[in-house]
């Protein structure tokens, strides 16, 4: 039996040795990010990597909410960038941000339909028609509350046949043909290419999400988070998140 | 009988199991306890999957038991490549099965022109709901039917044949009496995979309260807002887990003392 048990130990106890050994050469930055920034910052993390020897940063993505709660719960964040400035403040209200958050763009709804727009939508007032299956974000999340609000600032009332709990769940359905319509981010639409087509919002323009970013409180790598913000908030970070349909903050 | 050391891991594999239930434990605000599980939200979340969770069942049952019948009394070619198939959801990711049930009964799905036609919607519906259940739950009830089917042998069926009862009789009077625990004891599995069935569901149904939206999806929305009724709902399920588990764990021992 022992034959047996001793090359198990070894070959369990082996990966743990070979993640301290790397560790010596490189230093690791870790950025949390809201899902809508993936293509943005994958970009602007090569860039940070080229412009600073041996260093490897590793992108998290996830639901600003979701991304918040692992940092309260001790997830190792050097760097966290939210989709709203509510769940933001939830970090700030921590004291786990090091410094203000600085806003560093900005992001619009937009109604994604699937390709060739079967339901024929061309507005707002089309996704309350009968027959039409909207699939908003839940209210609880930055997309969802952002649906709210453009719904009531137009005195539209929204009937969703499903309420997401993020803005890709939504384009799923969407791209696969089986909502009509869903309300995601100008940026989702682009991002998502041909799989949906987009239909301009007028009504969004009065409620703008704001992306703000911080280095978190206690960072291992303090310096080269504040360096990550420096890049994401300047001329570089503009450009790449412009590229991307990001406005400006 | 067996050496000491087993003890250990053993252990460490209790403690993996049975810490992170502690830990969930810990983080229950029992003052609101009352009050987060009753709140509108909560009991919507609860009668929808309990409804759903029973009507899956009841499917279970009524396609599993001629299922396991066929699996475990008939013999055909190529009965094993049928049997893996049919046992594919246990070990298949809930979200692939999801993606799998939306390519089928969805609207541009294998079979979405035909339900069109018949004026039946299933995407963003109960329905839904209950399709993904009884995707996912089908397999437990057929497993553990079919062992009870093969244990139990076919002696009694036999002479109850030889003494002039048609095979519907032979099913109604001896089979199924016979292997009446397993099937209980499938049925509560098959009972607890569907109040647990979270993948297949969101993928396939949606989420949206009194509808689609169950506990496991109610859990995973609440979390983000309010992590203490989170952590109470989820507190709920573990302990109708335990129940079901308790329920389950009786079948198989009457079955041994059978005679």
């Amino acid at each position: 039996m022992r034959k047996l048990v001793l090359p198990l130990v070894v070959a369990l106890a082996l990966p743990l040795t070979a993640c301290g050994g790397g560790a010596d050469d490189t230093t690791t930055l870790t950025v949390y990010a809201a899902s809508s920034l993936t293509s943005s910052f994958e970009r602007l993390g090569k860039r940070f990597e080229a412009e600073h020897d041996g260093v490897d940063v590793r992108l998290s993505f996830g639901g600003s909410s979701d991304l918040v709660t692992q940092i309260q719960e001790g997830a190792p964040a050097d760097v966290f960038a939210s989709a709203d400035t509510a769940t933001m403040d939830r970090l700030t209200a921590d004291g786990l941000a090091a410094g203000d958050p600085q806003a560093f763009a900005t992001n619009t709804l937009e109604i994604a339909v699937p390709p060739g727009n079967p339901a024929g939508i061309t507005g707002l007032r089309d996704l309350t028609k009968p027959g039409v299956d909207l699939v908003v974000c839940a209210p609880e999340v930055p997309c969802g509350a952002a649906a709210v609000a453009v719904a009531k600032d137009a005195g539209v009332d929204l009937s969703p046949v499903s309420e997401e709990q993020s803005v890709t769940d939504v384009l799923a359905k969407v791209s696969t043909g089986e909502a009509d319509a869903g309300l995601v981010y100008v940026t989702d639409v682009l991002g998502a290419g041909d799989d949906v087509e987009g239909i301009e919002l007028p009504e969004a323009s009065s409620v703008v999400n704001t992306y703000p970013i911080v280095a978190v409180e206690g960072a291992a790598q303090p310096g080269l988070a504040r360096d990550f913000v420096e890049l994401v908030v300047g001329a570089t970070g503009r450009a790449v998140l412009g590229d991307a349909g990001f406005g400006p903050p | 009988m067996i050496p000491r050391w087993v003890y250990l891991p053993a252990a460490l594999g209790a403690g993996l199991v049975i810490l992170p239930l502690a830990g969930l434990a810990s983080r229950v605000a029992w003052g609101d306890f009352l009050g987060l599980v009753t709140s509108d939200s909560a009991l919507t979340a609860l009668s929808l999957s309990l409804r759903t969770s029973l009507t899956s069942t009841l499917l279970c049952v009524l396609l599993g038991v001629p299922m396991a019948l066929v699996l475990a009394r008939t013999e055909f070619p190529g009965q094993g490549v049928v049997r893996s198939l049919v046992l594919l959801p246990l070990v298949l990711p809930p979200v692939v099965g999801g993606i799998a049930l939306l390519y089928t009964f969805g609207r541009r799905g294998l079979l979405g022109t035909e339900l069109d036609l018949l004026g039946v919607q299933v995407a963003f519906s109960t329905t839904a709901v209950v399709l993904a259940q009884t995707f996912v739950s089908l397999p437990f009830l057929v497993v553990s039917l079919e062992g009870a089917l093969r244990s139990a042998g076919r002696r009694y069926e036999v002479v109850a044949a030889s003494l002039g009862a048609a095979p519907t009789t032979v099913l109604r009077r001896v089979t199924i009496p016979m292997v009446l625990p397993g099937l209980v004891s499938g049925a509560v599995l098959a009972f607890a995979r569907s109040l647990g069935e979270f993948g297949a569901t969101i993928t396939f149904a949606g989420s949206l309260e009194g509808t689609t939206r169950t506990l496991p999806l109610y859990i995973y929305n609440l979390r983000v807002t309010d992590p203490d009724a989170a952590v109470a709902m989820s507190l709920v399920l573990v302990v109708v887990a335990v129940g079901v588990i308790g329920l389950a764990s009786q079948g198989p021992r009457e079955r041994r003392s059978m005679p």
